[in-house]
């Protein structure tokens, strides 16, 4: 999947349209976002990765406005999100994590009140209606209750809504979680249109295919710090590898599989569950196959993906 | 511009609750026609007949100005209340209209002019209810009485922004039952709707001074009746300055709950 893709290298002449520098949020005790440095381009589409509890919901509730931050520079466009919440919120699409249309209105009603809250013109606002219901092909729905529609409507119902303000940027929290895989790749879809629209996108996720399939550019996140900086492939090629070592062994036959790994230098193994992950950039990996064949099936070297990443970086024993 | 951070923007909330209310045209229009005048028959034609009040007054006619306040009262706060809680914790729109320019001060501005537009709405009901009852009762007896739905606005606003301040703390739905004890009984059974004030002991009729509900009452019996005095300014001053502080106190509390 990853080779199928090429990703532009992130283009620092580009304006930059989100500019954080020691952002810092923090509840009570709980420090949420721990004085971050990060970069938006204009057209990019930029992804916040990382378990539940990193920082990245409340990275995005800082920049749409709905929450301060409590110490640090945050601009959306070059404004300061402290006291330019209306501005700001003029040109931001949001997605947010849970599902919060309008449960009292037709999905017609959903946008047209939603484009009046923009002071968007009714007649104009129809327009648009008709056009996001068109893209998301959802104009055959246009008189249904939003109960009505399934988890994937609903979902792109939102994207949709979204768009009504024409945004400048859209800022998207975990957009497909609990999605089927058809809804989920349909929503995909939709975002790369929008991406060669040149919409710039911020997306938070749990979710490595998904950054996979969208960001040009991500961060990979971990109690409130930013562990790693680049694109998918520059991220996984440094920090894992080409290819990763899978071992799904009972308790028994472990410790003769962690004896020959052990044994070899510049290997990383992370456990999770029921599962050894080998990780060694450079690895000649023939040698040490040839040393596991006693395991049979349960060895397999695959792919590296972003979710390796994650495992490699965010550690073993912090996922919920 | 804007006042308390509120700008004209509350309006585009009040034109969203306008609009379910126009959707849901049968179940929100329906009911509160039928309340008061269960309650007009009930209370002033049978009750009534029962009681005896200083001069030749029937209980009917001396009902219907608490009525005009009562009803008003409930519908601003149910709407701010129950409502509210709603829209903010299982509809999840507070969030929604939060993420376009509309900030939480036109949000809940917007709420508790549209929980007073609900109770002026109700009083609009009632007062035409009461005028099919006039020829044989003779309930309103002057045209001042068409000041009451001005009247139950202001009145809409200071108990919606009362219901709103509890909705800002509040935890849970059943978290409701308090504000139905210990803020909406008392007023409704001694806010001098039911009964002259002065039939209670002493202590309690000082009480009673305190409650916002008395002092609508009071306005609505000066205007029905039309007999307007001097105290009646001290009613009104009362009322909107209980408004404008409830009012500021809801916009404060809502976003400290809002804004984190």
């Amino acid at each position: 999947m990853l080779e199928s893709r090429s990703y532009p290298v992130h283009d620092t002449n580009m304006a930059e349209i989100i500019r954080a520098r020691g952002l810092l949020k923090r509840f009570g005790d709980l420090i949420a976002v721990n004085g971050i440095d990060f970069s938006v381009a204009e057209g990019e589409c930029f992804g916040l990765l990382g378990p539940n509890g990193a920082g990245k919901t409340s990275i995005i509730r800082m920049i749409t406005c709905v929450s301060p931050p409590t110490a640090g520079e945050l601009r959306v466009a070059g404004m300061d999100v402290r006291t330019e919440g209306r501005r700001i919120k003029s040109i931001l699409g949001i997605v947010p994590q849970e599902e919060n249309l309008d449960p009292d209105l037709t999905v017609w009603q959903n946008l047209a009140v939603y484009a009046r809250y923009f002071d968007i013109p009714a007649a104009e606002a129809r327009q648009r209606a008709q056009e996001v219901l068109e893209l998301f092909q959802l104009h055959d729905r246009r008189g249904e209750i939003v109960d009505n529609l399934s988890g994937g409507m609903k979902r792109r119902l939102i994207v949709a809504r979204a768009l009504i303000n024409q945004p400048k940027i859209l800022a998207l929290d975990e957009p497909t979680t609990g999605l089927d895989p058809q809804a989920r790749h349909l929503v995909w879809q939709k975002l790369r249109y929008l991406q060669n629209e040149g919409i710039t996108m911020l997306l938070t996720s749990h979710n490595m295919e998904e950054a996979t399939h969208l960001c040009n550019r991500l961060v990979v996140m971990h109690l409130g710090r930013i562990l790693a900086e680049g694109t998918p492939s520059e991220l996984i090629e440094e920090h894992v590898g080409r290819q990763v070592l899978e071992l799904r062994l009972d308790d028994g036959r472990r410790p003769a599989a962690l004896d020959v790994l052990r044994r070899r230098d510049g290997l990383r193994l992370e456990e999770v569950e029921d599962v050894l992950y080998v990780f060694g950039p450079n690895q000649p990996w023939q040698p040490i196959l040839d040393e596991l064949t006693q395991f049979g099936d349960c060895v397999r070297l695959r792919e590296a993906t972003l979710e390796d990443l994650f495992l490699q970086l965010t550690g073993r024993g912090t996922l919920e | 511009m804007s006042v308390l951070g509120v700008s004209y923007r509350s309006y585009r909330v009040w034109q969203r609750n306008r609009d379910v209310v126009f959707r849901l045209w049968f179940v929100e229009l329906v009911p509160p026609i039928l309340g008061p005048i269960i309650v007009i028959t009930a209370l002033g034609l049978g009750l009534g007949v029962f009681v005896e009040l200083s001069g030749d007054q029937d209980y009917i006619e001396f009902l219907t100005p608490g009525l005009l306040a009562l009803f008003p009262m409930l519908w601003a706060m149910f709407d701010c209340g129950w409502g509210a809680y709603g829209r903010m914790n299982m509809q999840g729109i507070y969030d929604a209209v939060l993420a376009t320019p509309l900030n939480v001060e036109d949000v809940i501005a917007g709420e508790i002019f549209f929980g007073a537009t609900r109770g002026t709405f109700q009083a609009v009901h009632i007062l035409i209810a009461a005028l099919l009852f006039t020829p044989a009762y003779g309930l309103i007896d002057s045209p001042l009485a068409v000041l009451v739905i001005p009247v139950a606005f202001l009145a809409g606003i200071l108990f919606g922004a009362m219901a709103m301040c509890f909705t800002s703390v509040a935890p849970s739905m059943s978290a409701y039952n308090f504000l139905w004890a210990f803020i909406i009984s008392p007023m409704f059974w001694f806010g001098g709707a039911f009964y002259p004030l002065e039939r209670l002991p002493d202590g309690l009729q000082v009480l009673a001074q305190f409650i916002p509900l008395t002092h609508v009452v009071a306005i609505n019996r000066g205007l029905i009746e039309g007999q307007l005095e001097w105290s009646h300014l001290g009613d009104l001053a009362y009322v909107v300055a209980v408004a404008a502080a409830f009012f500021a106190l809801a916009l404060w509390s809502m976003r400290r709950r809002l804004i984190k």
